[in-house]
């Protein structure tokens, strides 16, 4: 019937279609995101240096602006920055839910006038780093560049990189590969991130596993299939992605108990030894042991998850000389 | 003063009329439609109506006005200008200000304040239940005589059955109308968009149309039940608009309207986190806007609101999920209405009836329509001139819309509320 009146160019882009902010792996396309993992790929020797800095980002100061507590997350940013000489300057802001939107564009401004050059954002409501791109743009301050580090339910881009260069680093061919993402997607950003890289990449099947308390209407028009029974989900598959469960899931309607959870969609060796022989097994972290992942298979030989960590750090790297590096 | 309101083309829906005809107006009333003055007519002023259309003044069945309580969002006297800028010469105003309408004095004072020449004739909504908070019923009585048109719970459920029941038993006694919302407040629960697709994509809380459906399904049954008339405000999906029509079919007197947005806009325009876009109930697929632009047109949806929400730019500089919910749309109701006629190609008429008499009928106030004795309130507005939607243009105190932008059709030239011209060509 009528066509949409609206244009939404997409706010991650400048007018010449290159990155000038990184808020979602949605909308990038396979060559933007193989760029970046490219670009990776010489920082991960960084860090075996004697002296692991790199001069990209002398001078350049980037804020971590953190309004949802995460050490870690934070932490790898900070060294990302660190190691490409940038003056990091870390704020944690408690939110009283009230304010939470005023906060953050006064805080932005703020530090504008700080001379920014980077905001690595996160924050618990979905879009809150797209309000403050628009706020940048509306205010002529879009030289500021912007890192989505996690927004509510709905991205954490950088995970989804770290990720999709885990995979490549391991399996080299994304057209080949059968993933599985397994449990809270219905909550997760990571699970949404890794959903447009793997199929923007080229996998040509990505299943998500999980009961349907936990997996959102209509993900399926999210390129993925989608499966309830774990085992069946496994099957064959070349990549395991298991979700973090948090525990507050327990405490309203969505799921019975975490033993309940973990009889069900827990990764133990037994239901991965369904999946192919080669199969890598990974996780965002922190993990929670015996409620979605058996330690078992945290510690066994398939797991991925302490070298996702070390390449999270090359990728934000990566990222960050793309956007603020001259 | 007799104003003369010539070469304009008159559509009346109410009478079926769609022609050239000149529009008398003395001492506040209409006193002749067609080609030639009333005998000792002479025109004090006469307003100049060439290839404009010259019908009944709109009438909104939801615009908030702000007043008492959100004046840092409208005030009575910007809402007033938009709605004469918009062509709205008569409106409701829910319940939810603060404090609530729920006691006749609040609502003789909004009537009285808003009892001034220029301004749109107000028909507050009461409270249905103290405090919206649905648990003790007000004084419906002693509301309706201070001026209530209806009875309602603006976005608010009552999520007691039985008090729902109860509230409609005293209403029905009395004959008042009961107008509320279909949202069952438990699959609503911090929900923020439509529950599907793009709620999935971009990580937003959904509300499933589940939640209209069931509690509409309660709406229906207890109006049945207690006889009450039941107004159903803001329809936002097909299966929606099924029930209704199909509750209709069986016998049952139930009116329903939407909203304009919900016209043009699915939640595929939530685009990247646009707060303006952030509604209550959300937009909701493609398919159900498409079913809410047929129901309207066959009439299954007996009538269309603007359900004027101002709300300031600090409500909407938030993420989505915590934005202000709502948009400005007294100045829009026209220009929306006419893109939807143009789009199905509706005759004008039937279009214009959505917004003036059908609306009307459901307020029961005998208004809506053109003809000699009735009090002149004519919107006359050229259709081939378009309305360019900027925070310049709009007169609300609210410039929230989803629609900033964009060029709609129609341009309201005057506006007269009881022969008073209360707004002229951008003034």
């Amino acid at each position: 019937m009528t066509s949409t009146p609206f244009n939404h160019r997409n706010p991650q882009l400048n007018r010449h279609g290159e990155l000038n902010h990184l808020l979602s792996t949605d909308g990038l396309s396979r060559e933007m995101l193989t760029r970046i993992l490219d670009t990776a790929v010489p920082f991960t020797e960084v860090a075996e240096r004697e002296v692991k800095k790199v001069p990209l980002l002398r001078g350049k100061s980037i804020f971590n602006l953190f309004f949802e507590n995460s050490t870690r997350t934070r932490t790898t940013f900070e060294i990302a920055a660190k190691r490409l000489s940038a003056d990091v300057i870390n704020l944690n802001i408690n939110t009283s839910s009230a304010s939470k939107g005023e906060t953050l564009i006064d805080t932005a401004d703020n530090l504008a006038a700080m001379q920014a050059d980077m905001f690595v954002v996160r924050h618990a409501a979905s879009g809150a780093p797209y309000l403050l791109a628009q706020h940048l743009a509306a205010t002529g301050q879009d030289h500021i560049h912007i890192i989505n580090a996690g927004d509510g339910r709905h991205a954490h881009p950088t995970q989804g990189l770290l990720d999709m260069y885990t995979i490549r680093h391991y399996k080299q061919d994304f057209t080949q590969l059968t993933v599985a993402i397994v449990g809270d997607v219905l909550h997760s950003r990571v699970a949404r991130s890794q959903i447009h890289a793997l199929t923007t990449l080229g996998v040509p099947e990505v299943r998500v596993i999980g009961p349907k308390t936990l997996l959102p209407t209509g993900i399926e028009r999210m390129g993925v299939q989608v499966f309830h029974d774990m085992k069946e989900g496994l099957r064959g598959v070349d990549v395991v992605m298991m979700l973090r469960l948090q525990n507050e899931r327990m405490q309203g309607a969505l799921l019975p108990s975490a033993q309940e959870y973990f009889k069900s969609y827990g990764l133990t060796p037994d239901k991965l030894a369904l999946a192919k022989p080669a199969a890598i097994v990974m996780h965002p972290g922190p993990m929670n042991r015996g409620v979605e992942i058996d330690s078992a298979v945290a510690d066994g030989g398939q797991a991925v998850i302490l070298p996702q960590v070390t390449f999270g750090i090359a990728v934000r790297m990566a990222v960050m000389a793309m956007l603020a590096g001259a | 003063m007799d104003i003369h309101i010539q070469n304009g083309r008159l559509i009346d829906p109410a009478s079926n009329t769609d022609q050239a005809a000149d529009v008398f107006i003395s001492a506040g009333k209409i006193v002749g439609a067609g080609g030639t003055a009333p005998d000792g007519f002479k025109a004090d002023k006469v307003l100049d109506a060439t290839g404009c259309i010259v019908c009944p003044g709109l009438i909104d069945l939801s615009a908030r006005l702000r007043e008492p309580g959100f004046e840092y969002k409208a005030t009575l006297e910007s809402e007033m200008a938009a709605a004469a800028a918009g062509g709205v010469t008569r409106l409701a105003c829910p319940p939810d200000t603060d404090p609530v309408l729920d006691e006749p004095g609040l609502v003789e004072m909004l009537t009285h304040r808003a009892r001034l020449p220029g301004f749109a004739h107000v028909h507050p909504i009461g409270a249905l239940t103290t405090q919206l908070a649905g648990k003790k019923l007000t004084e419906m009585a002693e509301l309706s005589e201070a001026g209530c048109v209806a009875f309602g719970q603006a976005n608010q459920a009552i999520i007691d059955t039985q008090v729902l029941l109860h509230a409609m038993q005293y209403a029905a006694t009395f004959g008042f109308p009961v107008w509320l919302q279909a949202q069952d407040p438990f699959l609503a629960k911090l929900g923020v968009a439509h529950d599907g697709e793009v709620a999935a994509r971009l990580g937003l809380a959904g509300i499933p149309v589940a939640a209209e459906t069931i509690a509409l399904a309660t709406l229906l049954q207890l109006a049945r039940e207690t006889g009450v008339r039941l107004h159903v405000t803001r329809i936002s999906s097909a299966a929606g608009v099924d029930m209704i029509a199909a509750a209709r079919a069986s016998g049952l007197a139930v009116t329903c309207d939407t909203a304009v947005h919900y016209l043009h806009l699915c939640d595929h325009d939530i685009g990247f986190f646009n707060a303006h876009a952030r509604l209550d109930p959300p937009l909701r697929a493609q398919r159900d806007r498409d079913a809410l632009r047929a129901g309207l047109a066959s009439g299954a949806i007996t009538a269309l609101c603007s359900d004027h929400t101002p709300v300031d730019d600090d409500g909407k500089q938030m993420p989505f999920g915590e934005a202000d919910i709502g948009a400005t749309g007294l100045e829009l109701l026209l220009p929306l209405t006419l893109k939807w006629a143009e789009e199905m190609r509706l005759p004008l008429a039937t279009a214009l009836a959505r917004i003036t008499s059908d609306p009307a009928r459901i307020m029961g106030v005998d208004a809506g329509r053109i003809a000699p004795g009735l009090a002149a309130n004519v919107c006359v507005f050229d259709p081939a001139a378009s309305f360019l939607v900027n925070r310049n243009n709009l007169k609300s105190q609210g410039k929230n819309t989803p629609f900033l932008g964009l060029a709609l059709p129609g341009q309201v030239r005057y506006t007269l509320i009881d022969g008073y011209l209360a707004y002229a060509d951008g003034k």
